[in-house]
This record gives C-alpha cells, sequence and structure tokens, in this order.
C-alpha cells in the first residue's frame, strides 16, 4: 500500500530530472559518525554576495545522512542563507550571488542543467512562522504539493497525506476534521501541518529554518519530537537560535559567526569541548 | 531633577485638544454626507410628490411644460450597464497588469510602468472624453463595432443597431479605459502585500511562478481585489464628463441599453447634458436633482454590495484572512 504511493512520486522525480550522476564513490565516514554513515549533502566552497556585499564566505560542510545538523550563531552570522542555498531559494532574491557547490547526493544543485523548480520538489523546508495556504483546508494544504506534482488519485493522495500527519505528529489531533481550514489549528498545529506539507513530496532533504521560534514552549516540544522521529527517514538541516534545542535535537551543530562556519563538529563536542574560543564564548551565552 | 519637577513638566493639554480636533475632523465627513443627501432631497422634493416611486420605474422623459413625464428607469439601467461592461473589460486586464507588476517585471521596468499606471489614473476625464469622441470612436466603428454589426447584427440582438461610434459600447470601452489605472494600481499594492513567506511556501513545493500565483498569491488577495474593482466600479459609476461625450445622449424609453450599438444615457451624463436647461420653477429642475439622487443611492448600493462580498469572501473559511 505505502509503496503505491511512494513508487508513484519516485517514478515522478526519475522521470522528470535526467540522472546525471556523477561517479563520486561513496564516502564512508569514520565511526564517529551518526545514522547510516553516509553524507547526504556536500557543500564546498559556497559564498553568497547580497549585491556585492558578502553574506556567507567560502563555506565547506559535509552533512551527514540521516542525522540532524544544526546552524548556530548570532543573527546575521548568514546562517538562513546558508539553509535557503540549498534548495536555490536565493534564485528568488534579487541581488543575490550565489558560488561555489552544493552537492547532494552527486549533483551539484548549482549546476547549469538543474532546473531550481524541480529541484525544490526534492527539498523540503519549513519556515520560520507557520505559513499554511491560509484558505485551504488541512487536507489541501497537504496535498498541495502532490497535485502540484501530477498526483490526482484521490485514494494515494489519502494515503500520502495519512502518513504525512503521522509523520508530523499530527494525525491524532486533526484525523477527524481534515476538511477544517488550516488556519484554524492552532500556532503549533499549523507548524506540524507545514512539516507534513513538506514531508508529502518525499524530500530527500528537510529544512528548517528555526521552526519553533514563534511557538510555545510546549508546541517547541512537540515540533522537536518530531524532529527527532524524523531523522530516522530525513537528512534534515536546522537553523536555530536557541542553543538547547540545538542540543536537544541534533547530531552535529555548525557554529556561525560573520559569514564564516567557526567550526562544525559533533554536537556534543561544540557544545562540551569547542576548540575555538569564540565557539566556546557564544555557546556558553557571553555574546549572541 | 526631582520626581516632582519631571511630572510638573507634563502638558495634559494637548490631549485633550487632539481628541477634540480629531473629532471634529470625523464628525466633518458625516456632517457633509448629510448636507448632500438633505439638499438632494429637499430640491428634488417636488417630483417625488408629483410622481412619486414612479419616477424610478418610468421611462417616459418629456420636459416640456404642461406634458411634462420623467421616469429614471433606462438611465439606471444605462449607469448600471456602462459600468459593467467596463469592469468586465477592465478588471481581467488590470490583474493582468498588476500580476506583471508584482510577479513578473524586473524591479527596473516594475518602478517606471508603475509610475504610468499611476499617469493614467490621474488623467483628467475630459481628456479621455475628447480622445474618445474625435479620436477612438471613429476607429472603434470602422475596425470593431461595423464589422460586428455586419457579421452578427442579424442574429444576435445585442449587435442589431446600426453602429454610429457614439454608444453604449464606446462609452463602456472607454469607461474601462479609464478604471484601469485605478484598478490595476491598488491591485497591484494589494500582490505585493501578500507575504513572501506564503510565496516562498508554493515555492518550496516546487511551484513555478504561475502555480505559486494560482495556489498561494490570489486566494490570499482575493477579497483585496475584489475590493480593488468594486473601487474601479464606484468611478465608473459616477463617471461624467467622458461618458457624456460618448453614449449618444438618448432620452426616454429608446435609451433603454437594449444593445451594444445603441446610443443610452447614464444618470450622471443626462444631469451634465440637460442640467442647464432646467428652470429650476418647473418640474425639470427637480427630476434632475431627483437623478442626482438616485445616483447617491446606486453608489451607497454598490458600497455596501462591496462589503456585503468582500466580508463572505473574507469569511469562507473561519478566521480566513482580513485582508482589505
Amino acid at each position: 500500500m505505502e509503496m503505491n504511493a511512494l513508487d508513484v512520486l519516485n517514478a515522478m522525480k526519475n522521470d522528470e530530472q535526467p540522472s546525471t550522476k556523477r561517479n563520486e564513490p561513496e564516502k564512508e565516514i569514520p565511526n564517529n559518525m551518526t545514522g547510516d554513515g553516509k553524507y547526504k549533502v556536500l557543500i564546498e566552497n559556497l559564498a553568497v554576495a547580497y549585491n556585492g556585499k558578502k553574506a556567507i564566505k567560502n563555506i565547506n560542510m559535509k552533512i551527514p545522512d540521516k542525522a540532524v545538523t544544526a546552524l548556530i550563531g548570532p543573527s546575521g552570522c548568514g546562517k538562513t542563507t546558508l539553509l535557503r542555498t540549498i534548495n536555490r531559494m536565493h534564485d528568488l532574491t534579487k541581488g543575490a550571488e550565489v558560488t561555489g557547490k552544493i552537492i547532494i547526493d552527486g549533483e551539484n544543485v548549482y549546476d547549469s542543467y538543474i532546473n531550481p523548480i524541480l529541484q525544490r520538489r526534492k527539498i523540503g523546508m519549513v519556515f520560520q512562522k507557520p505559513n499554511p495556504f491560509p484558505t485551504m483546508s488541512i487536507w489541501d494544504n497537504v496535498a498541495a504539493g502532490l497535485k502540484l506534482n501530477g498526483v490526482k488519485d484521490k485514494s494515494i493522495l489519502n494515503e500520502i497525506i495519512e502518513d504525512s500527519l503521522k509523520m508530523a505528529y499530527l494525525w491524532d489531533e486533526v484525523k477527524d476534521e481534515l476538511k477544517k481550514p488550516a488556519v484554524a489549528l492552532s500556532g503549533g498545529q499549523q507548524q506540524r501541518l507545514c512539516i507534513a506539507r513538506a514531508l508529502a513530496i518525499q524530500p530527500e532533504v528537510l529544512l528548517m529554518d528555526e521552526p519553533a521560534s514563534a511557538l510555545d514552549p510546549i508546541a517547541t516540544q512537540k515540533i522537536e519530537q518530531t524532529i527527532i522521529e524524523l531523522k530516522k527517514h530525513y537528512t534534515i538541516i536546522i537553523v536555530t537560535h536557541n542553543m538547547q534545542q540545538a542540543l536537544r535535537v541534533s547530531d552535529r551543530t555548525g557554529f556561525m559567526y560573520l559569514g564564516d562556519l567557526v567550526e562544525y563538529d559533533k554536537t556534543e563536542k561544540i557544545f562540551k569541548n569547542p576548540e575555538k574560543e569564540l565557539t566556546a564564548n557564544y555557546v556558553q551565552g557571553r555574546f549572541g | 531633577m526631582s520626581r516632582d519637577l519631571l511630572a510638573k513638566k507634563r502638558n495634559f493639554h494637548w490631549d485633550s485638544i487632539f481628541k477634540i480636533t480629531a473629532t471634529c475632523a470625523g464628525a466633518f465627513v458625516l456632517l457633509i454626507i448629510v448636507l448632500i443627501f438633505g439638499q438632494l432631497m429637499s430640491d428634488s422634493w417636488l417630483i417625488w410628490e408629483k410622481e412619486g416611486l414612479a419616477f424610478v420605474t418610468g421611462d417616459r422623459w418629456n420636459p416640456v411644460e404642461g406634458r411634462e413625464a420623467f421616469g429614471a428607469l433606462p438611465y439606471i439601467a444605462g449607469t448600471l450597464v456602462t459600468s459593467l461592461i467596463a469592469l468586465c473589460i477592465a478588471v481581467p486586464l488590470s490583474i493582468g497588469i498588476a500580476m506583471f507588476l508584482s510577479e513578473i517585471a524586473p524591479t527596473r521596468i516594475r518602478e517606471p510602468i508603475s509610475f504610468v499606471v499611476e499617469l493614467l489614473a490621474a488623467v483628467p476625464s475630459i481628456i479621455y472624453g475628447l480622445w474618445g469622441l474625435f479620436t477612438f470612436r471613429i476607429v472603434f466603428k470602422d475596425w470593431f463595432e461595423s464589422p460586428t454589426h455586419e457579421a452578427l447584427g442579424e442574429h444576435i440582438f445585442l449587435f442589431r443597431d446600426a453602429p454610429f461610434g457614439l454608444d453604449i459600447l464606446t462609452a463602456s470601452v472607454v469607461l474601462a479605459i479609464m478604471i484601469i489605472p485605478t484598478i490595476s494600481a491598488v491591485s497591484r499594492e494589494i500582490l505585493l502585500a501578500v507575504p513572501a513567506i506564503q510565496r516562498e511556501a508554493a515555492y518550496m513545493l516546487g511551484a513555478t511562478k504561475w502555480e505559486v500565483f494560482r495556489m498561494s498569491v490570489l486566494p490570499y488577495a482575493k477579497s483585496g481585489l475584489i475590493g480593488a474593482s468594486i473601487l474601479g466600479l464606484g468611478r465608473a459609476v459616477g463617471e461624467t464628463m467622458a461618458v457624456t461625450m460618448l453614449i449618444g445622449n438618448a432620452v426616454g424609453p429608446k435609451a433603454f441599453p437594449f444593445g451594444f450599438f445603441q446610443q443610452g444615457n447614464s444618470l450622471a451624463s443626462i444631469i451634465a447634458n440637460e442640467f442647464n436647461e432646467a428652470s429650476p420653477v418647473s418640474m425639470y429642475f427637480p427630476a434632475l436633482i431627483g437623478l442626482g439622487l438616485i445616483l447617491l443611492f446606486v453608489s451607497l448600493g454598490i458600497n455596501v454590495c462591496a462589503h456585503l462580498i468582500i466580508r463572505r469572501v473574507t469569511n469562507a473559511h473561519e478566521g480566513g484572512i482580513k485582508g482589505f
């Protein structure tokens, strides 16, 4: 049953973009890695400038598969910019210029043959504030991405929607009122709905930009539980202002400052025994 | 400085002066509408006394003393028909312009074009009227009205009348051109006000620009766009000069708009055409003022409908967007 729905989507993805993957050897990660030990996203010499002003400079990062990677740092350090380069959201920002490579499964998403619209279908994103489509019902919100991708069969839709809502831990709260407007949900529920909407298109990577910053502690806790569950299946990159949150949910943490990736290591190491003094000062709350 | 000194420095008089001036300014609006309404009522009193509701439902128009007959229905219809035709032409075009300006145009082009659109809104209606009278109606008659009449005139009654250039359709088209700037300028603002995060939600799912517009921008902006259209309709209903010059100014039963190429008249245009002939002591003058009163009610009615429509659209979903 579940395979059926997944097959449809996977077949769709393969149809749309010819897989001209490079023959890059799968890199095995030494035993200090989490997840199944592979890197999902490789960021190489990435720099972003807005109208000539550098926002991030020459970042290199290897992001592990099926794990949560957190990006922390003070406001304006470039962490959200970095996140948005991964699904080419910066194509929409006027004056933004991206150089370098972001390689997902061996394909550079900035290669000229990559269509950013198709690329975004492979990457889910959850934003700072919950942004469900306000005139749509809960069901329609989750179905939106599937319909865009040409899934019309009602039973397949229902199945994927149920799976996605279950994965976002919202199903039990909304299963009897899927036709209710999405905006009738609470803020925390709306954010989990947005997670479900992103999961419905079966993304390979899930990007989260301070997903709990607009939520109260209880809703935040639910989102964090959801994130921890989701990493079994997805590669998650989360930007957060909340260091405790990074500590609670992530396996690896990158600390950014003024457009540089100052330090990137296992979360435990970053928080307990960082290499750089700047990192230590930040995680101990001496500035930020 | 002691605490007492600080407290003494405060002057609360300005607050009450502020309250009083603001309240006066607010009351001014009410005063104006009451005065206009009262004046129209008292000046048109005679015609209501004589004709009663038949003034609204009648279609004869004869100002000759002794044989006087006044009925407003053809002009009410003329006003509504020309305005609605204008709206049907103007709304799709205006939303197209607004879409281009907000979604597609690069910043370099967006600014100049937005400026031109606003400039068009500032062109006085007499200019549109002159252009319509001396240029547009001739071109329009030769290139659209005559061929359409020849092709469809025998089959569809709407195209039955032999086109002359000064008719319901010409007036409506020029009216449409006149309200396009208003509708598109307001629509553009409404589309630009859709939060980026709404657009990004759709982009994130892999939507194209059109899909983003359809699934994210349009539903969010819907009530605002309806509001913009009603604003245009309001302008069309009251528009006088250009319509007077182009509508053909028929009076009586034959002014009732039954075809596109027929001469008609609107409430505003018949007042503009005839007020200088009307003697204040006859029934003619009260009749024209009565038309003015009806026009005021038509405008009010449109505004009320607009509010109801917008409320229905915004409340279609519990807790929906309170946009406009």
